[in-house]
């Protein structure tokens, strides 16, 4: 690994065919001939280059403890302007309902993303796009919108309608406004973080329900492309699946673009979906081969991370390809095997292409040491108090640099910042910055944003105290013994780069390589979230109000009732009851005036 | 008579209960829903509510499948099923809110009941319940009068044209007891007093599968076309008290047409009035492509850049740092030399010896 001089490695593909895509425009006016012809005659003039254009890649990337982990990015670009006051009515590969959500609510950014399951970094490295278990929605909106909470609001209804997730649970109680994270992702120069807001549900469960929406976004749906291997069964049992959707005005340097990028990744697991053989192939992940390229698409791609197996001696990967192309990614130069299916050639004789990775070596999975790591528990016992640990691993030799740590804590943990603590290597670290926001019980969650300079080759622990709060009787879950979640930690962080980084935002590159912005050589953005907690709160017993009424309804029965008897019952005696023939006796005594038997 | 064909068709199918042992009630539902989208009522027109997860729970051996016979031999969860109302959504609140139409104005439209006068309601309810009530999500209940009123709030704002209720509970009967609305046909799983039983436990999922009405429910709704002319008497013969064990009810006395004459497919199904004809017909002049006559915006004045993810130094001195705050110097060394310079001006100077 040569940190002290910086590799710079050039994007264009090494060795390609003579189907290199010198300029996209050129080749979408053939494309949007075909879809045109059905609006127009002979009589009229071939239209101009269509404004959208869509692109679609697969990479697959084996990790080092047997796993392999799968991405989708679909990306859909449209030049248009959502926000000029002429409506936008006619739409082509942007799908419909998305348009109108930006255009209805004046929505600058949004982010949205489901994940089933937790990104283990240990084992897995770093993810080309992060996410924290359930869901997750920012959203920037524009300087015209008056009223920020009420179109959130609304967003958050409409969107929980376009997903079939729960996201109106998302009120002021678990919404959030960084006053320094989440800065936007797209082109422009607002960053007045009053029109930014920042919601995560941890509870929120992913299944085919949210699978199918999104699926129905993409131009082709699920029926051409890359997009016919997302099987349900197959992608719900698997570690970790997360599925995304990010809405951004980029840069086409005359007028405004608008891209739209659904990702999807996912973690196959060696022993659930792998049987334990270190072989995989895209049948055996998806039970499903690829047959075409979806016919809307500018650019239909598989990218297969080779840098570990340059000779081919760690495994054998088939169909062979010679295409292959370098990229930086998170701060390291990689090496994909490309397949390109826009040419018929990759899918050959059989019409389908099944890529196979099989090993030939068996490799033990030793545990990776990313540069930045962090996780975060909850310490103590019993129902009043505890301590929320957050540490953050800085394992860079001798770089030292800043992370921003964001922690969003439900009202009812009640946070005490005096026992705030942020230790490195045993010495106290100040943080340059802190913006704490307190709550208020019932109407919005604590909120802590800190800037901290790790030092390098350090742990990082961030500690404070906090104590559980006794909620109303109705404010409890169904099922309130399972506990409460307490949201993933966001820590966002410029980490130093292993090669420079192209800071041309601007040329054409890999989708999966072009989601963060870069602004500097040596360093690149990374976001990573921790684990989200879940904690106890004290519970009370819910059949108490029905054994309560019992015991006093009983009480009073046999107090009261005692007690009024005493009071009121009068004692009379009784005669006893008179023989049969004693009885005549005295019927006829009575007739004749004479005095009874007794 | 009207054709029963123009009136619309819409369901509600609600499965009540939490935990993964109440497996059989998320399998209930999916199997009615499965069958009416497999009959032709689209997602639009079908309000879903799932109190739980059992497909992608943690605890299913095979995630994303929600099967109803054993062995695995039917997924009734699919591929393309959406859920309006899951979770913690389902509630007797968001139900009665659902059927009366008095959802706040945010709602999306795949989250109401949209029907009208001319709709041909389905309900269907599935979960644990007693006399007289129905439990939801193991911490609340709706009563057989609140339903009953619900559905009169329906009927007098023309909410529905006809409505089957369809229980499958324990003592479902008494739900159906108290209902007082025209146009009301009701059956349920078991009469009051009676437990309505689960189907079949599968060995390697290790619940059981499916309530035994529902399931025979499902066996006969298979055979079902959209153009079959299956009636509602067919209905009410499912699942006699040998196979179910409990003796399944009907009720029929609010209902204005002769049962006999009511088809299945009237509200399970719904079938498009498609006319075909060979004439052609000729389109007005052809489309034009409209070129953008709006002016584009080239060469912005100030040129878009994307931001600066991390700015440390513009974070840092965002806010401006708090001093503590100190009172001016000297200020308390005066305090002090005008307290004793008064006291000494009041009580005389001869005191200042006790000081020094």
């Amino acid at each position: 690994m040569n940190v002290a001089e910086t590799v710079f490695i050039d994007n264009v593909p090494t060795t390609e065919t003579d189907a290199s895509p010198p300029s996209v425009t050129e080749q979408k006016a053939d494309e949007a001939d075909h879809v045109l012809d059905t609006m127009q005659t002979q009589d009229f003039p071939p239209p101009s280059t269509a404004k959208d254009q869509f692109q679609e890649e697969l990479v697959i990337k084996p990790l080092h403890s047997g796993d392999i982990y799968a991405s989708f990015q679909f990306r859909t670009q449209w030049d248009t302007d959502f926000l000029l006051g002429s409506k936008v009515s006619h739409y082509r590969l942007f799908p419909k309902s998305l348009g109108q959500v930006i255009s209805k609510f004046s929505v600058r950014e949004l982010h949205i993303s489901f994940t089933q399951g937790y990104w283990r970094t240990m084992q897995w490295g770093q993810p080309f796009l992060p996410s924290p278990p359930g869901a997750e929605l920012w959203v920037w909106f524009q300087d015209t919108v008056t009223d920020v909470d009420l179109a959130w609001k609304e967003l958050t209804n409409v969107l929980s309608g376009i997903f079939c997730a729960s996201l109106n649970f998302i009120d002021s109680t678990n919404t959030v406004q960084p006053s320094a994270s989440f800065k936007p992702l797209g082109v422009g120069n607002v960053t007045d973080q009053r029109f930014l807001r920042y919601a995560v549900l941890p509870r929120e469960i992913v299944c085919t329900e949210n699978l199918t929406p999104w699926k129905k976004l993409l131009p082709c749906g699920s029926k051409a492309g890359l997009a016919v291997l997302m099987k349900s069964e197959k992608l719900f049992h698997s570690s970790f699946h997360s599925q995304a959707l990010h809405i951004r005005p980029v840069c086409k340097c005359k007028s405004t673009s608008w891209e739209l990028r659904q990702t999807l990744n996912v973690v196959f697991d060696l022993h659930t979906s792998g049987q334990g053989k270190r072989e995989w192939s895209l049948f055996k992940m998806f039970s499903r081969t690829l047959t075409e390229a979806c016919p809307l698409a500018s650019s239909s791609k598989v990218y297969v991370d080779i840098t570990d197996n340059p000779q081919g001696e760690l495994f054998e990967l088939s169909p062979a390809t010679p295409l292959v192309s370098q990229a930086v990614v998170l701060g390291d130069g990689r090496t994909y095997s490309v397949y390109d299916l826009t040419d018929h050639a990759t899918f050959g004789q059989t019409h389908s292409l099944n890529v196979l990775l099989r090993w030939r070596a068996a490799e033990s999975g030793e545990m990776l040491r990313p540069l930045l790591h962090g996780e975060r528990y909850v310490a103590g016992y019993g129902l009043q108090t505890g301590e929320i640990h957050t540490l953050v691993y800085n394992n860079h030799p001798y770089r030292a640099f800043p992370v921003l740590l964001l922690d969003t804590v439900p009202w009812y943990l009640r946070l005490y910042i005096h026992t705030l603590t942020v230790t490195s290597k045993g010495r106290d670290n100040k943080p340059s910055y802190i913006h704490y926001q307190p709550s208020k019980d019932r109407l919005q969650p604590h909120l802590l944003e800190m800037l901290i300079q790790l030092p390098p080759n350090s742990v990082t622990e961030v500690t404070v105290q906090f104590e559980r709060a006794l909620l109303k009787w109705t404010e409890y879950t169904p099922d309130p013994n399972h506990g409460f979640y307490v949201g993933s930690s966001v820590i966002s962080a410029l980490v130093p780069s292993v090669v420079a980084m192209d800071t041309n935002n601007t040329q054409e590159r890999p989708l999966f390589s072009s989601f963060f912005p870069c602004k500097e050589e040596s360093t690149y953005f990374m976001r990573i979230y921790t684990e989200p907690l879940l904690v106890n709160l004290p519970t009370p017993d819910f059949s108490m109000p029905y054994n309560v009424i019992c015991l006093t309804c009983t009480v009073v029965a046999v107090g009261y009732g005692s007690l009024y008897n005493l009071l009121t019952r009068t004692f009379q005696v009784e005669e006893p009851s008179q023989g049969l023939a004693k009885r005549l006796a005295n019927i006829i005594r009575r007739l004749r005036g004479v005095p009874l038997l007794t | 008579k009207r054709n029963q064909c123009y009136f619309k068709r819409s369901l509600n199918v609600v499965c009540t209960s939490r935990f993964w042992f109440n497996y059989r009630h998320v399998a209930n539902t999916l199997s009615v829903y499965r069958s009416v989208k497999r009959l032709g009522i689209p997602d639009s027109h079908i309000v879903l509510m799932l109190a739980d997860d059992m497909a992608c729970n943690h605890r299913n051996p095979k995630p994303a499948t929600v099967f109803s016979h054993k062995n695995m031999e039917l997924n009734v969860y699919g591929d393309d099923v959406e859920v309006d109302y899951r979770g913690y959504e389902v509630t007797v609140e968001n139900f009665l809110r659902v059927l009366t139409g008095r959802l706040p104005p945010s709602t999306p439209r795949s989250k109401r009941l949209l029907s009208d006068d001319r709709s041909n309601i389905l309900i269907y309810l599935t979960g644990h319940g007693g006399n007289g009530f129905l439990k939801f999500q193991d911490s609340e209940e709706i009563s057989n009068v609140e339903l009953a009123d619900a559905f009169e709030q329906m009927w007098t704002k023309r909410r529905y044209n006809e409505l089957l209720f369809i229980i499958d509970t324990c003592q479902g009967a008494s739900m159906y007891e108290r209902f007082y609305s025209p146009n009301i046909m009701a059956l349920a799983s078991s009469q009051v007093g009676e437990d309505s039983l689960s189907h079949q436990p599968d060995l390697a999922i290790g619940v059981h599968l499916m309530d035994r009405y529902t399931f025979y429910l499902l066996e006969f709704l298979e055979d079902i076309h959209p153009s079959s002319t299956t009636n509602m008497k067919d209905l009410f013969k499912v699942c006699p008290k040998s196979q179910c064990v409990s003796t399944p009810g009907h009720r029929t006395d609010l209902f204005l047409r002769d049962p006999g004459s009511v088809l299945i497919t009237d509200f399970f199904g719904s079938v498009r009035k498609v006319e075909i004809t060979t004439d052609t017909i000729n389109l007005t002049a052809p489309m034009v492509h409209l070129e953008d006559t709006r002016p584009v915006r080239e060469l912005r004045t100030e040129i878009q850049t994307y931001m600066d993810q991390l700015p440390v130094a513009e974070i840092i001195h965002q806010k401006p740092k708090q001093k503590d705050w100190h009172p001016p110097d000297g200020f308390i060394l005066g305090l002090w030399t005008l307290i004793l310079l008064v006291f000494f001006k009041t009580y005389g100077i001869k005191h200042l010896k006790h000081i020094f």
